[in-house]
């Protein structure tokens, strides 16, 4: 573990994760979760999980952001509170 | 009831951050997994199993009672989004569009006016204006054999890099949904149709539970692959890593489909008619 990088990351993480909860604009908070889960992803990789790095990357960002998608598609791309 | 949902997270964020220090540090030798449960499976796994990826080989063999109930949650998982979503009631559309296709002009249908249903050159589109891109709709057909061929190398593969059942059927049913979302929900319904993905799902989860009963009446453990030895015609050794390749695929035949179900329910509010 290289831990500037560990810590950048971290930080991204935080970022990525306040930030998908307090945007206004739906589709926004897919793609904020989206970009949570690659850089899960990438901590699980750096921690020498390769096997669950990979789940993630195509489960959280790959597959779960389109459902995302397609669920604001049907639905409204507003939140209410 | 915000301020409620607040005080609720911030007390269950606090309790996890009080729990926190009674656990054993990242790689702490001296942790209970470290030193009881590890060992054991990094210096027989790969004697026992013939894979030399230990995590396919607690996932599959050692632990594979768990991995087919997490299969089953999947399965539930799609069932559950079918049952809530699903209806058959179709609501006709004001306007329906049809595209010639030879020229790629729009026809604009009213209510009650003649649809040139059953026409070779006509075919129909979405009501939400989909721009017909062929560079897109290309690009996508070219791609989505080569990413359902890395699917199956990282199904088949498992036993020797990172990879396995359950990522290599998201990957497959990432395709069809790259498929799905380049074009549109029609023309991914003749390759795949809804009955078909959900009887996929279940002959996923009936491999997986089928081959843990044929242990069974071969003498063995629910899930012991050594006796499936005599079936294959290999050693016992042998048979373990078979057996964990053929759960594998029935992991990913139930996740692939799973995805792909979730994805159609989803994309068209449950009509089945136009999504994405």
């Amino acid at each position: 573990m290289i831990w500037p990088v560990d810590l950048i990351i971290m930080l991204l993480v935080m970022v990525s994760g306040i930030g998908a909860i307090m945007v206004r604009d739906l589709l926004g908070a897919a793609v904020l979760f989206g970009v949570y889960s690659f850089l899960m992803c990438l901590l699980y990789a750096i921690m020498g999980a390769v096997d669950v790095a990979f789940t993630e990357a195509s489960v959280g960002a790959g597959v779960s952001s389109v459902f995302f998608v397609a669920a604001v598609f049907r639905t409204s791309r507003r939140t209410k509170d | 009831m915000r301020f409620i949902a607040l005080i609720t997270i911030l007390l269950m964020g606090g309790l996890l951050f009080y729990g926190l220090p009674d656990f054993p540090d990242w790689g702490d030798p001296a942790s209970p997994a470290s030193t009881h449960v590890s060992p054991y499976y990094i210096e027989h796994g790969a004697a026992d199993t013939h894979a030399p990826n230990i995590v396919t080989a607690v996932l599959a063999d050692y632990r594979g009672y768990d991995t087919m109930f997490e299969t089953a949650v999947i399965f539930s998982a799609g069932l559950a989004c079918f049952f809530l979503l699903r209806t058959f009631r179709q609501k006709s559309a004001e306007t329906k569009l049809y595209r010639h296709i030879p020229t790629g002009v729009t026809l604009r249908i009213e209510k009650g006016g003649k649809t040139p249903a059953g026409s070779e050159e006509f075919e129909p589109i979405d009501s939400h204006w989909v721009p017909y891109d062929m560079i897109i709709n290309m690009t996508c057909r070219l791609i989505v054999p080569f990413v359902q061929l890395f699917a199956l190398y990282v199904i088949a593969h498992g036993h020797y890099s990172p990879g396995g059942g359950f990522q290599g059927g998201v990957i497959f049913g990432a395709a069809i949904i790259l498929f799905a979302i380049s074009h549109d929900l029609r023309s991914v319904f003749r390759r795949l149709q809804e009955k078909t993905a959900i009887l996929l799902s279940a002959a996923g989860v009936l491999i997986y539970a089928g081959t843990g009963v044929l242990c069974l009446i071969l003498g063995g453990n629910f899930l012991d692959y050594s006796r499936l030895a005599g079936l294959l015609g290999v050693d016992a050794v042998m048979a373990r890593s078979h057996g964990i390749l053929i759960v594998e695929i029935g992991v990913g035949l139930a996740v692939m489909a799973v995805m792909v179900m979730l994805y159609y329910n989803l994309s068209s509010a449950g009509r089945h008619d136009e999504g994405l």
